[in-house]
């Protein structure tokens, strides 16, 4: 029975190529539009750590007090005395501390230019924190961290760029003014967005840092945050004459992350931030109740608005397309059904149940809905290479079409305009047979 | 033939009998009308983005953006604030005896950056409770304004005896300031702001010495728009172990012959910095480019999707108008047999045209201020102006008219025998 529908739906679709034609390039460019915007929205929304992202956590204490900090709400980094507290106290399974910082790589061959280089200043949790690949070596220990060793981890492109990609542990490299031993070289690794990089909520897409250094080391080479440093909401900047008094003040420029793998450690743990706040106030450095928060990857993201605005708004435009275009294909579908009143009387006449009807306006409507997957999946392909003209180069790139959008894509195209079909199906099932026979006869 | 007068007139009589047959297609009427207010709805915010957007993104930064470049330097081996003093002084010197060179000097931000310029609170009171004026502000020296190419509205440049050198932890004293002409007016709405004494951070007086026309902050974002324009110049050279920027002015036609002169100008005096030649030496244009690039790309979307939805509904028009058009050539048929002319046949599915697009705008109008509010409660988006709502509405009367037009003239060009031809 289905081949005769196909055969029918077929002959149709060549009877009448205008109108086929015109559902089949609505359905497309709705379509196509829908998911290319669907594959930037899925790549900047995407949740950069799925298995671990209950259970890390951002902690903010409020140190500006109610008349600097943004309404009502703590900063987003800590001063140098809370975030050192909060590793001290190691009250979570894990705690690392994050900041960015730059330094200038001078290579051993002197005939090479020495360059600059992002990085990060991190404490030892941070690599088994976010689960970070090694390539060759690991991390240092915490050991290291009270020492205040020089020793760094050096991303794959670095090793590539200085050692050719060999396993460099062990060798030393000069940044800055200091030597430095490498301990361990990553894997490919650049999580998007760049969740753990606090300072940089703002920059979420950012290209990937090339170094991590000890917390504890750059803070004694006065190494400052490069991305972030605030001492108000308000931009009523304290004199800092200089490096210590930095880190005496009460300016926000060090990110923090815990990892609490239950509920309820989580909940003991923002009690503890509680309870440190509220010390802070007994010894009179708050002058106000505690004010903290305890936020998961998930909710951090949501905070700091990382899904870009032009992302979410480029997704509301396009699905209110396809819905226009989806209306078009309704009353398009009406009309080509309904032109076809006579023949569904004859068919019902000769006994052709409801069902048969259905079932053979529902093949048409599938047919012209794959043909419209066809073309989206074509305008999308084509879409994707046009991205880069409508997104900043580092979303664009984070959006690619993979096998489970060529799916999605035609799934979308088969079921929005079986939808669409369903009332001119259901109008064309109503025709009267006896009622088309006389009129027509 | 008859008069225009009397030809409209007919056309308003059809009214009834237009209206009596769009009640027998009831669904789909509804479905062209619903299609109109929708694609109405989208293409007036779509087009009010669009604005604010082009609006945003053509703003002038004030400056001779045609002739400007920047080099954001870095220094090598940290060295300390005496050197790096020193070192700026030295390639300030050697920048600006470049041929081809018009000025040339350092800062520690500059326009359509994206960010990172300095904040400063002014008050025009020493221990001011009410709110301080904020504005974006540069250092600069005597050169800055014939490097930026801006004029002085009033008062004077500064002395090269009034710039100061400061470390990064440094306080800026600055005893004179010079503003944009946007701030003045906002500091001071009542009089003349020349002359004045302000008071910046920490209570420190200035003299206001000279006011210039425009001149944009740093931030090309949305984060500071209301201050964009509201800059401070405050005397200094920030000798910052981090690195300065040196913006360069070329002389007309020299632009790309010193962007790629200058830097190895530079390297010749002295080797201890990092200027990467792909990334660290910028003009102007490519900065606008840049920084508005999410603002260009939002735009870009939101035309092609109104050219889009106009088509499609254009296309859906046409598709529903042949379809009546073939359902009625009887009737037509018989109009035309008892006397109908063809304009008369044109005219009727003209004016059902027009009848349900009208439809179509005044439902799309409230759905369109609706999903105005929505997104001015998700975005930072003004109150849409009723009249791109008249625009998309004028341009979907027009878009139905030109639709309709060629199955209205296949329904023209029914002949009256065909009353006497069963289908």
């Amino acid at each position: 029975m289905i081949r005769y529908y196909l055969d029918m739906a077929l002959r149709s679709c060549r009877r009448s190529k205008a109108l086929t034609a015109l559902v089949i390039v609505l359905m497309g460019c709705g379509v196509a539009s829908c998911m290319v915007t669907w594959a930037v929205f899925r790549a900047t929304a995407a949740d950069p750590i799925p298995w671990k992202s209950a259970q890390l956590f951002v902690p903010q204490i409020d140190n500006f007090g109610p008349v600097h900090d943004s309404k009502g709400e703590p900063p987003i980094l800590l001063s140098y005395t809370d975030a050192r507290a909060i590793l001290h106290a190691a009250q979570a399974r894990r705690q690392a501390l994050v900041y960015p910082v730059k330094v200038n790589v001078v290579p051993e061959d002197v005939q090479r230019q020495p360059f600059m280089q992002e990085g990060d200043a991190v404490s030892s949790d941070f690599f088994a924190m976010f689960d970070v690949p090694f390539r060759f070596g690991s991390g240092w220990s915490v050991g290291d961290d009270d020492h205040r060793a020089a020793v760094v981890v050096i991303s794959r492109a670095l090793n590539q760029k200085l050692f050719g990609g060999g396993n460099s542990v062990g060798r030393q490299i000069h940044l800055d003014r200091h030597d430095y031993r490498v301990v361990g070289v990553l894997d490919d690794w650049n999580p998007q967005p760049r969740f753990f990089d606090v300072s940089s909520a703002g920059f979420p897409f950012s290209h990937p840092r090339q170094f991590y250094l000890p917390f504890s080391r750059a803070i004694d080479l006065h190494k400052a945050n490069t991305s972030n440093f605030y001492c108000s909401a308000d931009t009523s900047n304290p004199d800092l004459p200089n490096w210590d008094a930095v880190l005496h003040s009460e300016c926000a420029w060090i990110g923090a992350w815990v990892e609490l793998p239950t509920r309820a450690e989580a909940g003991k743990y923002l009690q503890f931030l509680h309870n440190y706040a509220a010390e802070q106030q007994r010894i009179g450095r708050f002058s106000w109740p505690p004010n903290v928060r305890l936020s998961n990857v998930r909710q951090w993201l949501g905070l700091n608005h990382v899904v870009p605005q032009a992302s979410k708004l480029s997704l509301i435009v396009s699905c209110s397309f396809l819905l226009i275009c989806l209306v078009n294909v309704v009353g398009l579908m009406l009309a080509r059904f309904m032109r076809r009143a006579p023949e569904i009387g004859v068919r019902r006449a000769l006994g052709a149940s409801r069902a048969a009807i259905y079932g053979q306006f529902l093949t048409e409507a599938a047919v012209v809905g794959l043909a419209g997957g066809a073309l989206g999946l074509l305008l999308t392909a084509l879409g994707m290479a046009g991205v880069h003209l409508i997104f900043e180069p580092q979303i664009a790139r984070l959006a690619q079409l993979d096998g489970s959008l060529v799916l999605l894509t035609v799934v979308l195209a088969v079921a929005t305009t079986l939808v669409a079909a369903i009332y001119p199906t259901w109008r064309a099932a109503q025709v009267q047979p006896a009622w088309q026979l006389k009129s027509n006869g | 033939m008859s008069s225009p007068l009397t030809q409209r007139w007919r056309y308003v009589l059809q009214v009834r009998p237009i209206l009596a047959a769009l009640r027998r297609h009831r669904m789909a009427t509804a479905l062209i009308v619903l299609q109109i207010a929708l694609t109405l709805a989208v293409v007036s915010n779509a087009l009010f983005i669009v604005q604010t957007r082009v609006i945003h993104l053509s703003r002038p930064t004030g400056t001779d953006e045609a002739h400007l470049f920047v080099i954001r330097n870095g220094w090598l081996g940290q060295p300390d604030v005496p050197h790096v003093d020193a070192q700026m002084r030295a390639d300030l010197t050697t920048l600006r005896h470049l041929p081809g060179v018009r000025d040339a000097f350092a800062s520690e931000a500059y326009p359509l950056e994206g960010g990172w310029g300095g904040l400063v609170l002014i008050k025009l009171r020493p221990n001011q409770a009410t709110r301080p004026q904020l504005a974006i502000s540069y250092f600069a020296d005597e050169h800055a304004l014939d490097t930026f190419g801006i004029a002085l509205l009033a008062g004077r440049n500064f002395r090269a005896d009034e710039i100061g050198s400061l470390g990064p932890y440094d306080k800026s004293m600055s005893a004179v300031v010079i503003i944009t002409r946007d701030l003045a007016g906002k500091l001071f709405p009542a009089g003349p702001a020349l002359g004045r004494t302000i008071y910046l951070n920490d209570d420190a007086p200035a003299t206001i010495i000279g006011i210039v026309d425009r001149l944009e902050g740093a931030y090309v974002g949305s984060t500071t728009r209301s201050i964009d324009e509201d800059t401070i110049l405050l005397p200094a050279r920030l000798a910052s172990p981090d690195g300065t920027n040196y913006l360069v002015r070329a002389q007309p036609g020299q632009l790309v012959a010193l962007m790629q002169a200058a830097p190895k100008a530079l390297a010749a005096q002295s080797r201890q910095r990092l200027v990467d030649p792909e990334r660290d030496v910028i003009s102007f244009a490519q900065l606008r480019e840049q920084g508005y690039a999410t603002d260009r790309g939002v735009a870009i979307m939101m035309a092609v999707v109104c050219v889009l939805l106009l088509l499609a509904t254009a296309g859906g028009v046409v598709g529903l108008s042949s379809f009546w058009v073939s359902q009625r050539r009887r009737q037509i048929g018989v109009r035309r047999a008892l006397g109908a002319t063809r304009g008369d046949i044109l005219g009727y599915f003209q004016t059902e045209n027009f009848l349900i697009v009208s439809g179509g705008v005044v439902l799309g109008s409230g759905l369109g201020v609706l999903a105005n509010v929505a997104l001015m409660r998700q975005y930072e988006l003004a109150r849409m102006p009723l009249w791109l709502l008249a625009v998309g509405a004028v341009l979907l009367w027009l878009l139905g008219q030109l639709a309709v037009l060629g199955p209205a003239r296949r329904a023209a060009a029914v002949p009256p025998v065909e009353a006497t031809r069963s289908v």
